[in-house]
Formats: C-alpha cells, sequence, structure tokens
C-alpha cells in the first residue's frame, strides 16, 4: 500500500518543530508500524537526509521504549503498544500524523523522542518496597489470597511507556501512579509504607508537572497493557487514608 | 589436503586455575564467602564501581551495592534503567525450592543445568548458582514480584524444558519485566538514597585500563554528544548478550556486543562465543522488511504439541483439514521420554529438520517453508480454552497481533530463531575476567551454561550474579582499595578517549554510499548461513572470508549522517555494527575450531548415526578463553590466541546427552 506520512521533525530540545510529509510506496501489511519507518529512514539515508530519530528497542510491547501519537491517538488505533501495531490496519491511501508524546514533563530530546525521566523519578519517590539484598524472609511465609494476587499483577503489567499521559488533555500520570500504588499496596509485603507511599509519589507526579486527573478514561483507554482506571480509585483511596492518618 | 583452520589462530597457554576454593563442592561457596577480604562500612563510600547496563545481572547488582554503601555508577543506553531487554523474558524463572516435593533439590538443579549444557559448564559455577537459587525468589516476593498462585496463597510452580520436575516460578508471560521491575525499583530506592548514580541514554565505548586494572570507562552521552571520563576503582559490565550479530533474533533493537567487545580488545578473553542459542518456538519469518523475531515462550510447550504433516503434499493444506494419522509429532516420537519438552538446541534442530525434509509449512522463505506447527486443539480438549487461556492468553494475542492468526482456531507456526549466547567474557569463580577489577556478569559472561542454557535460567543467572555472587566476590578485589587517582593527563586515559573520538570521527567523515542496517542485514545473513543451526568446516571458512570482506567495506563505504553533538541513531548503530563485524569472525573461527557437536554447536561432521549432537570429551571438554591480538587499528583484527581451560568433572560423570 501507498501511504502519506505527516511527521513531526525537531532537530533538538530547543528547536523549533514542524510536521513534514513524506510519502511511502508498497508498504507491506505485514509490517509493523516501525519496521514502515525503518522503510522510510533507510531511503531518507540514500538520499542523504537525516534519518527520524524515534525510540523503541524490544519491538515485542513490553519494554515501552516506544510510544508514538498516530493520527492524534496514543500508540495509534490498536490496543497495543507501537511497535506491536501493524499496518494490516491502515488501507492504501491513508494520511498518517505521527507525533512525539504531547506533555510538558515530557519534553521533545529529538525528532518523535521525549525524555521519560520524570517517570524514573516518581518511582524514586517510593515506587519499591525496601529490603535490602538478603534480608527477604523464606518466600512462602507471607500467604497472598488469589484476589489481592491478580489485582496486583494487573497493576504490575504497566511498562510505563506514557501513552496514559500522552492521551490525558490534562497530562496526567494518575494512572502511571495508581497502577504503582496498587501493585505494592495489594501484596502483604507492601503494607508498612503504604501511606507514606501514596503520599510521596503524588507530591513528585506534582512537582514534575503532571495536571490533575478528571476522570476522563483516556488513559486506561491509551493503555496498551489495560490498565484499569479504577487504580486512581485506589490511589485516591489510600491518599485519603494517608491523610486521615497525619501523612 | 590443509586444515581450514591453520593460520586463524594460535595456540597459548592453558588457563590452570579458576580460583574456586578446594573442597567438597557444596562447600565451596560458604569457604569462598568466608576467604574473600571484606570492605569496613565507612570505607566503602570511598570505593567507586561503575556497572554498565541495567538488566536483571546489572539492575540487582547496583541496588545492592548501593545498600552495602559503595558508590555506585549505572549506566545504560535506553531511556530508563527498567527498559533493559531482560524485561522480556516471559517463562520463568528456575530455583531448587522443591515446593512440589517431586524430587528436586539444589544438586538436581546442578545436574539438570550441567547435562542440560551439554557438559561444557564449569561444575563450581553450576552448583553455585543452584545453591543461590532459593534465596532468588525470597528476595524477589519480598520485593513485591506478583509471581503466580495458587488458590491458597502460595507459590505455583511449571515444568520446563530439559527437566523432569516443576521448578520455575513465573508470572504469567512476563516474568523477566516482574522480576526486571522489581530490581529496577530496589535500584531506583538508592538512587533517592545516593548511593547510585544514574546515566541513561549514556553508551559504554571503550574500557579504561591503568596499570593493568580495569579503572573506569569512556561513555557517549547519547543525547548531547559528549564523550565523557567516568573513573571506578572496578568495572562491572552486564550488558547482557551478543545475539544480534545475526540481525535478525529476538534480541531488543539495542542490545549489542560494544562493552564487551571492548573490553576484549583491551585484554579481556572472550569465551566459547560460538555457543549461541537458537530457540525453538519464534514466529516464524515473514519477509525482507523485518527487523526483528519474536519469541513464544517456550511454557507454550507445556500444553501444545509441535508437528508437521507426514506427507509433503500436506504442507499447503488447511492444517485442521489434515487428520490425526497424517500428522507427525516428531519430538514425541523421538523422544519419548521428554517429547515437547526436549531441551531447546533439540528441538530446534529437529525443527530444521523436517523443513529441510520438505515437510515445513507456511510461506515459502528462500527455498523451503520454514514453519512447524505447535498445536493447541489437545489441551482444548483437556482442560478447556478458558484455562488454556488463562496461562498463556497475553502470548496468544501477541501472535495473533503479529501474524494475522488466530491460534485459538489455527495452529501456530513457529520456526527456531537466535535467542541467546551462553558465550561471553571469560571469567573466573569470582566473576572477574582476565583484566583485573573487570567483573562480568549475567549473560556478558560466559560461565554457566555450558553449550545450551535450558529455559527460565537465564533469569536465574542474571539475578544469582546481581543480588548474591557479585556482591560477595568484588569485596575482595576493592579490599586493597582505594586505588590511586587517574585524571585526563593519565596517558591510558588519554588514548581511550583519543581512540573514541576518532572511531565517531571517521563514522561521520566517511561519507559512503550505503547504511549502517545494511551492513548489518548482511553480516547477519553471513552469521545465519555459514554459522547458524548447523556448521560446516567448509561453510565456516566461507563465512570468515566474508565478513572481512564487509568488514573492509564497512570502514570505507558506510554512510552515517548527522553529527556528534545530537541524537544520532545511525552514529549510535555504526559504532555496535562495527563491533559485531569483528565478533561475528571470532565466532566463525571459535566454532571451526571446534570439531565437536555439543549443545547449540551442531556440527555436520559430527553426528551420531541418528543424527544427533557428537562431543568428543577426549579433545574438546574446555573452555576455549580468545585472547584479542592485533594492532587496535579499528576494523583489524590479529589471528586470536586460544588459551584453554580444560573442564574438569569431579562430581558429575560425562556421558552422551540422551532425552529419550
Amino acid at each position: 500500500m501507498n501511504l502519506t506520512l505527516k511527521i513531526w521533525r525537531q532537530a533538538g530540545p530547543d528547536a523549533k518543530g514542524e510536521l513534514v510529509t513524506y510519502q511511502v510506496q508498497d508498504i507491506s501489511p505485514d509490517m509493523s508500524f516501525l519496521e514502515m519507518l525503518d522503510v522510510l529512514n533507510e531511503r531518507l539515508n540514500d538520499e542523504g537526509r537525516e534519518p527520524i530519530a524515534f525510540d523503541s528497542d524490544c519491538r515485542e510491547g513490553i519494554c515501552g521504549m516506544c510510544g508514538l501519537m498516530i493520527s492524534g491517538e496514543a500508540h495509534g488505533p490498536e490496543k497495543a503498544t507501537t511497535c506491536q501495531l501493524h499496518m494490516r490496519t491502515f488501507t492504501d491511501g491513508d494520511v498518517i500524523t505521527v507525533e512525539p508524546w504531547r506533555a510538558d514533563p515530557f519534553p521533545v530530546v529529538r525528532d518523535l523522542v521525549v525524555d521519560r525521566g520524570a517517570f524514573d523519578r516518581i518511582i524514586q519517590a517510593g515506587g519499591f518496597i525496601s529490603v535490602n539484598t538478603g534480608a527477604a524472609p523464606e518466600a512462602h511465609s507471607s500467604l497472598v489470597p488469589m484476589e489481592h494476587a491478580m489485582r496486583a499483577f494487573q497493576a504490575a503489567e504497566c511498562i510505563g511507556c506514557g501513552a496514559c499521559v500522552a492521551a490525558c488533555p490534562n497530562a496526567s500520570a494518575m494512572l502511571f501512579l495508581g497502577a504503582k500504588v496498587t501493585h505494592l499496596g495489594e501484596l502483604p509485603q507492601g503494607q508498612p509504607e503504604r501511606w507514606g507511599r501514596v503520599v510521596a509519589m503524588l507530591n513528585q507526579h506534582d512537582l514534575e508537572g503532571f495536571g490533575g486527573c478528571q476522570n476522563l478514561g483516556e488513559c486506561s483507554y491509551a493503555c496498551p497493557k489495560g490498565i484499569p482506571q479504577d487504580v486512581i480509585s485506589t490511589l485516591n483511596h489510600d491518599l485519603r487514608k494517608a491523610m486521615a492518618k497525619g501523612r | 589436503m590443509t586444515d581450514l583452520i591453520d593460520g586463524l589462530y594460535s595456540l597459548g597457554d592453558p588457563i590452570q586455575d579458576t580460583k574456586a576454593p578446594a573442597g567438597p563442592i557444596d562447600k565451596k561457596w560458604t569457604q569462598r564467602k568466608f576467604e574473600a577480604k571484606l570492605v569496613n562500612p565507612t570505607n566503602r563510600r570511598k570505593l567507586t564501581v561503575i556497572i554498565v547496563g541495567t538488566g536483571l545481572a546489572g539492575a540487582s547488582a547496583g541496588a545492592t551495592l548501593g545498600e552495602a554503601g559503595y558508590r555506585v555508577k549505572s549506566f545504560c543506553f535506553q531511556d530508563s534503567p527498567r527498559r533493559a531487554h531482560s524485561i522480556a523474558a516471559q517463562g520463568g524463572i528456575n530455583a531448587a525450592k522443591n515446593y512440589k516435593e517431586d524430587g528436586d533439590s539444589t544438586y538436581r538443579l546442578f545436574y539438570d543445568t550441567v547435562k542440560g549444557g551439554d557438559y561444557r559448564a564449569r561444575e563450581t559455577n553450576v552448583y553455585r548458582l543452584a545453591e543461590v537459587s532459593a534465596s532468588i525468589i525470597d528476595q524477589c516476593v519480598a520485593q513485591g514480584v506478583p509471581f503466580a498462585r495458587e488458590y491458597g496463597g502460595l507459590l505455583d510452580n511449571r515444568s520446563f524444558g530439559g527437566v523432569q520436575v516443576s521448578r520455575t516460578f513465573y508470572a504469567r508471560g512476563q516474568t523477566g519485566q516482574q522480576l526486571l521491575i522489581g530490581a529496577y525499583q530496589a535500584l531506583e530506592r538508592q538512587i533517592a538514597a545516593g548511593t547510585v548514580e544514574m546515566f541513561s541514554r549514556h553508551e559504554m565505548l571503550e574500557l579504561v585500563v591503568v596499570d593493568g586494572k580495569a579503572r573506569g570507562i569512556i561513555a557517549r552521552d547519547l543525547v548531547t554528544g559528549e564523550i565523557q571520563t567516568h573513573y571506578a576503582d572496578a568495572v562491572v559490565l552486564a550488558s547482557g548478550g551478543y545475539g544480534n550479530v545475526f540481525y535478525l533474533s529476538t534480541n531488543a533493537m539495542g542490545s549489542n556486543v560494544t562493552a564487551t567487545w571492548r573490553a576484549h580488545r583491551k585484554g579481556a578473553y572472550f569465551g566459547n562465543p560460538c555457543y549461541t542459542q537458537i530457540h525453538p518456538t519464534c514466529i516464524p519469518v515473514a519477509g525482507e522488511h523485518q527487523s526483528k523475531l519474536t519469541l513464544m515462550s517456550e511454557s507454550l510447550r507445556n500444553d501444545g504439541r509441535i508437528w508437521v504433516p507426514k506427507k509433503v503434499e500436506d504442507c499447503e493444506k488447511n492444517p485442521n483439514d489434515i487428520p490425526e494419522e497424517d500428522r507427525d509429532y516428531y519430538l514425541e516420537r523421538i523422544y519419548p521420554a521428554f517429547g515437547n519438552l526436549v531441551p531447546r538446541d533439540i528441538a530446534s534442530r529437529q525443527a530444521k529438520n523436517v523443513c529441510d525434509e520438505g515437510r515445513g509449512v507456511g510461506p515459502v522463505v528462500g527455498d523451503k517453508r520454514r514453519g512447524v506447527y505447535l498445536d493447541f486443539s489437545e489441551a482444548f480438549g483437556r482442560i478447556g480454552k478458558e484455562a488454556v487461556a488463562a496461562k498463556y492468553d497475553n502470548l496468544f494475542e501477541m501472535y495473533k497481533r503479529i501474524t494475522g492468526d488466530d491460534p485459538y482456531e489455527v495452529p501456530m507456526r513457529i520456526y527456531p530463531a537466535v535467542h541467546y549466547t551462553m558465550g561471553g567474557l571469560w571469567v573466573d569463580y569470582d566473576l572477574q575476567s582476565t583484566i583485573p577489577g573487570l567483573f562480568v556478569t549475567g549473560e556478558a559472561n560466559f560461565s554457566d551454561h555450558g553449550a545450551n542454557r535450558l529455559g527460565a535460567s537465564a533469569l536465574m543467572q542474571g539475578l544469582a550474579d546481581g543480588y548474591f555472587v557479585l556482591p560477595n566476590t568484588i569485596r575482595d578485589y576493592l579490599a586493597a582499595g582505594p586505588f590511586p587517582d587517574i585524571d585526563e593527563s593519565t596517558p591510558e586515559v588519554r588514548q581511550a578517549r583519543q581512540q573514541v573520538a576518532d572511531r565517531v570521527h571517521h563514522f561521520l567523515t566517511v561519507q559512503g554510499t550505503r547504511s549502517v542496517d545494511s551492513y548489518h542485514k548482511e553480516l547477519g545473513h553471513i552469521m545465519w548461513e555459514h554459522c547458524g543451526m548447523e556448521r560446516t568446516a567448509e561453510g565456516l571458512r566461507t563465512g570468515i572470508d566474508k565478513i572481512r570482506e564487509l568488514r573492509a567495506d564497512f570502514w570505507r563505504n558506510v554512510r552515517v549522517l548527522g553529527e556528534n553533538e545530537q541524537l544520532n541513531q545511525s552514529l549510535e548503530k555504526a559504532g555496535r555494527v562495527a563491533d559485531f563485524l569483528e565478533l561475528g569472525e571470532l565466532i566463525c573461527i571459535d566454532a571451526l575450531h571446534r570439531r565437536e557437536s555439543c549443545g547449540g554447536h551442531f556440527r555436520a561432521e559430527s553426528q551420531t548415526e541418528d543424527g544427533e549432537a557428537l562431543r568428543h570429551d577426549d579433545e574438546y571438554a574446555y573452555v576455549a578463553a580468545w585472547e584479542f591480538t592485533g594492532t587496535g587499528a579499528e576494523g583489524q583484527i590479529g589471528a586470536p590466541v586460544l588459551h584453554k581451560e580444560d573442564l574438569v568433572y569431579e562430581f558429575i560423570e560425562l556421558k552422551q546427552r540422551s532425552y529419550k
């Protein structure tokens, strides 16, 4: 198939960006979206034009490195990461707009590449269980009921790609935050730090410039891992409880 | 007749001592931990350790050394340490917990790993791996890793290829992700505590060796292009494997050999580079545009049955129309004891054999159909679609997304693909390379898997090395530090920086005609054709000539656009492919010199009557540790020197492997 691509090009963090139009021909429906960009980049290189910078690593939907706004949708029309989006989703003659994640806390590094360091700093604020290596008790010393294990697992599926932020009109990272608070809060091991964690992580979230949540649900809709919106309810629940405890 | 290997390498002194303490095998690790010198807690903060890579082996080591109070500098080329390719591991992690009371033990895990590795691994290291395995599960559970559980709240286990007990802990098909996030969170905790300094989007491009010791690295900031020198008292490489030398593999796009190859060029021996694992259950190649191959977890072999049509003329038919009696469940037929759960190397080779016979399925790639069926219809009948979905739904979904076929309706098609590299930098019992102060952990070293790795053992090794082994052995070395200050006026530092700057300058000014990717693809074709699932002397010799030719052309004719002082992904790739082009030759030389078949290394000249790998223990029961020679000029490598480390089997009897 033949397609028209309008791709965001921006030389560096402080440079002015613009959408540049490219035509691609003979695209196979079996290609992934990123392989289609690879083909375009090879051609640009042959023509002496600099290839388009974009992030990707595992290309099997789990590392969270890739992420593009495709015609206004985070990761495009499928419920999957950009690397798992295949060209059979599109039809011949389509015009596709490709942009980086749009959110102030994710500044553009170059072209389609953004800096998601804010997510790491939110985890640093409290997204962990404090246990030094060697200090762990026997694994079977605490039991986890199935419903807690399942919910913890579901929340732990977050890959930190940032689609939730990109999809949210307020650039809120509440789904990311809620997923971690839920994952650790559902497990017995996560209880001792539960109330301090939610407050510290939320403070860092706000400090990074992410917006507030209005329960629009765009985040959960865009999430390639299907993190449910109710992790934000858990976040709010834990936050209220933490405040009641004077945190 | 002249030997094809003549002149390609020379023989050096054997390696006599691997530094494992004497005594019974189950006391060695305790003994070593006791003998290793301690570092006073107040002195630890004066000691700097650089760790390159943030996968399981790197993040766990970084967190643990940080907790102990050392100053850690951690590097990764990705935008966050959480993205390292350990994250993509699906199936599980082995541990000798014997929660199933099915006869498992430390000794059995040790035995299975040595046997699975086709008796080409070092006993002492493997025993220790099995010994610390149980602690890994404890540590991960305490961190909040959400392993699969039973209704009673206890941890669940499943079985994996090459063994007959259930010792694999798992988190659906995302075990690597969950373990890595656990290690990542522990690392982030130390970053917040100030013990670990993180350098994301930084790539190590050279090792700094001063007075014979590893003292730092030269790294490039991938965003600004700045060439930086980082000093340390010891350097740990946890930079993963080199499967991407084949271009198409299950590795991530960025996985590369540069950190270990630059260390090899500076004197670290490279162990068993030809031992590469071709994983049997991957989605087949679809076309020339393909950038990577996707693994379908080996755990699928627990419930899926592998078959091809008995008759060549059935290969084009809809598989659902082929009656039971016309299907050849070839693994169950050839290996009745292990069936579909034979080790990876065997499952891969048999898939190749049936496709070579013309009984492959799916599209024709090259001259043959390259695919076999992995069929769940028996499991649907036995436990129901829902139960199958509970175990594998995310894998089924991934398969459908990539191929467009629904495995609930038609059997999956799979074919082997390059997945893991057992070879890596040679290390002693302490995980120290032949350069003092340079330690190597995880897939980047060669030590534990011999010629074939068993499923669910990579995660075990990465975390064993990082959480429990390295932190105990590195202190013995660090106890002699801090080492004398060095700076940019130190000749070795200046030279290393210059080397990096020259290389970058060369790539940006050569202004050739071919893209980096086109060279990488061509190298991959050469490696797959001449050094893939079946290797011959003639094929390898041809491969070496082709690689040399391609490498010379690369240095003359590559085209890298843009500048250094910006994010420049072509420039990053150019450096990685340059190193793959040197490594590829060493892999072929190693494969050519080893005139036996073992594990993932199958030499057509060395097979039993029924086509199984035939080892020659009298000649080849050794680790091949290769020393780099040459002037150090880029793109030029001399004939390497082979140092043999004899593998002494004190505890396990050497046998021809049988899974029948």
